[in-house]
């Protein structure tokens, strides 16, 4: 496939919610770049109709019983909070 | 059995075995072994660089639980031994970074479940050790927070992610360690630092509160300077654990119970792909040596071939970063870990926080990781790397009709040169070109000690593959070559 260009690479930046600077900008485009047209070797191989692997051995697919237990406490999960006010975290208006 | 006896002297370099055996017999408490690697660690820290966060007071206080428990007639491999942690595993009331800025002051309100069995057990957590950031990486370069350095030769790289966790080991600051391997994080710096590193079967150690990278492909591992350290780490942590849906219920067998046992009959394969002209001459020499020497204890070679092997760097670079882009996108700033300054709305705390704290590798794999997952690119990308991974996972499952165990180089290059490959990201992923495989699979594979180069005598590692849940294998095949040389009997000068 071709290149990724600048505007993509600024797209996918803002998709991963990063920012760089203009020369890091151009920097990890052409990286991405070199790294793309590497994998491109994958395309050398017939895979149709073969079945993607995500999990190994599918381990991981029967639900537990729905049993509430134990989870966190408030002032836990609050604990690295960078800041926290009355029980909940904060962060700057959304609105 | 070993038959070293235990001595006071260089006591922070004696096999687990033997240590385990002093602190039963009473030649020595845990208080006391723990100090001989406190004051180790204070001694050649500052050199190798391992330790980002030690935890002497504690460890001394467990320690002293330990020595009770000892006393009072109980006994188990890691009761009363200090044990290091890769900084990537969660430990309640310590501070766990990822060795990343983003969680530098991160304190885990929880334990990882591989530490409450540790904890269980009464080892001695003794350091939080050094990685490459978010376990992303090679050399243990990546580090945000500090460079490890190998205590073999001081200007070279211990290996990564995990170089501090195998630097540790090697450097006698702890007898064993944890950690984790998604692409060979474990492997590759075990054979940078002549140690053995496993990393078992996907799924047979619970991955609750290991902070993620690639969750299809981590695993929790273990490193220590012989085989059956290694082995009985492994032992405690595994298991199924109904905090992580995807360990399995499969029981847990005396892994240490198969060492001694003799590989007659055994049937190694050797793979073509990963002994192609252009490997490092003294490695493929040293890794042939060690597999004739297992021919003479009267295993059987079997060339086989793993034909899709080439394209496994490809297949990984695109899933592992594809996952990582996922784990990664919880570091915002709004619960824990780093806020950037004066941030006005939210999409500038999102912004700012993770640019501003993410190091360069980190956010060069989640941009590919994004990309590979963007629409329109979804299928050719992601979905066809999952695909690739179906076939390098057959290509073993194949094997392993004919064969009982493959054997293969750890690493195409010896530990190299710290800032050889920084500024080159393509040339380093190809480092990991024997390991990823066994990761893509799914397969329990283990680093040993197999000799040293002739110049400059760096270490070199053989990787032996099992079919799944055959960790016993491993250890009962390196435990049969460890018996016939003396490589886990070297010792780091510092």
């Amino acid at each position: 496939m071709s290149e990724i260009s600048p505007e993509m690479i600024k797209k996918i930046a803002s998709l991963a919610r990063l920012s760089f600077a203009d020369e890091d900008e151009k920097k990890i485009g052409s990286q991405l770049n070199e790294i793309v047209s590497y994998v491109e070797k994958l395309n050398e191989l017939d895979t149709k109709d073969i079945i993607p692997l995500g999990n190994p051995f599918d381990i991981g697919k029967e639900l537990r019983a729905d049993v509430p237990v134990e989870s966190l406490s408030t002032s836990d999960a609050l604990m690295n909070a960078p800041l926290s006010k009355f029980d909940h975290f904060v962060v700057p208006k959304v609105i | 059995m070993s038959t070293t006896q235990f001595t006071k002297e260089n006591t922070v370099f004696q096999p687990v075995d033997v240590l385990q055996k002093a602190l039963v017999s009473k030649q020595i408490s845990s208080r006391e072994l723990t100090q001989a690697y406190i004051d180790q660690s204070k001694k050649v820290d500052s050199k190798v660089g391992a330790i980002i966060t030690p935890m002497y007071e504690k460890a001394l206080a467990a320690a002293d639980l330990a020595d009770k428990r000892i006393q009072s007639g109980e006994s188990n491999p890691v009761l009363g031994m200090p044990v290091g942690i890769k900084d990537l595993i969660s430990t309640k009331g310590t501070e766990t970074t990822a060795a990343s800025k983003i969680l530098k002051g991160y304190i885990p309100p929880y334990n990882a479940t591989v530490i409450e069995k540790l904890e269980k057990a009464g080892a001695v957590l003794i350091s939080k050790l050094n990685l490459d950031e978010f376990a992303m990486g090679s050399s243990c370069e990546n580090s945000g927070i500090q460079k490890t350095y190998n205590p073999w030769d001081l200007s070279r790289t211990p290996g990564g992610s995990l170089g501090g966790s195998a630097a540790a080991v090697a450097a006698g600051e702890c007898p064993f360690s944890l950690g984790t391997d998604t692409g060979g994080s474990i492997r590759q710096p075990a054979s940078f630092c002549n140690l053995v590193g496993v990393k078992p079967t996907y799924g047979r150690v619970s991955r609750y509160g290991v902070i993620a990278f690639a969750s299809s492909l981590d695993q929790v591992g273990t490193f220590a300077r012989d085989i059956r350290g290694a082995a009985s780490l492994l032992q405690v942590i595994s298991g199924e654990d109904l905090h992580d849906s995807t360990s399995a219920s499969l029981a847990v067998p005396d892994y240490t119970a198969s060492l001694g046992k003799d590989v007659k009959g055994l049937k190694i394969g050797v793979p073509k792909e990963y002994f192609l002209e252009g490997l490092n001459s003294e490695i493929g020499t040293l890794v042939h040596n060690a597999i004739d020497t297992l021919v003479k204890n009267g295993a059987q070679i079997v060339e086989i071939s793993l034909p899709h092997t080439d394209y496994a760097v490809a297949t990984y670079y695109l899933c592992a970063t594809a996952e990582a882009s996922s784990n990664l996108a919880r570091y915002d700033g709004a619960h824990y870990g780093y806020r950037a300054d004066n941030v006005t709305n939210l999409n500038d705390m999102y912004f700012r926080s993770r640019s501003e704290a993410f190091g360069e590798e980190v956010k060069r794999r989640i941009m590919l990781g994004t990309f590979v997952l963007s629409a329109g690119y979804y299928d050719a990308y992601y979905l066809k790397s999952l695909q690739v991974r179906r076939l390098i996972q057959q290509d073993f499952l194949n094997a392993f009709k004919a064969v009982d165990c493959i054997i293969t180089p750890t690493s195409p290059i010896p530990p190299f040169k710290i800032g050889e490959l920084t500024d080159d990201p393509l040339h380093m992923y190809l480092a990991d070109i024997f390991t990823v495989t066994a990761s893509l699979a799914g397969l329990p594979a283990m680093s040993v000690p197999c000799g040293f180069t002739a110049g400059s005598k760096l270490p070199v590692g053989m990787q032996i593959i099992c079919p799944p849940w055959q960790e016993e294998r491993l250890f009962q095949i390196g435990y049969a070559y460890e018996q016939e040389t003396s490589w886990t009997k070297e010792i780091a000068a510092l």
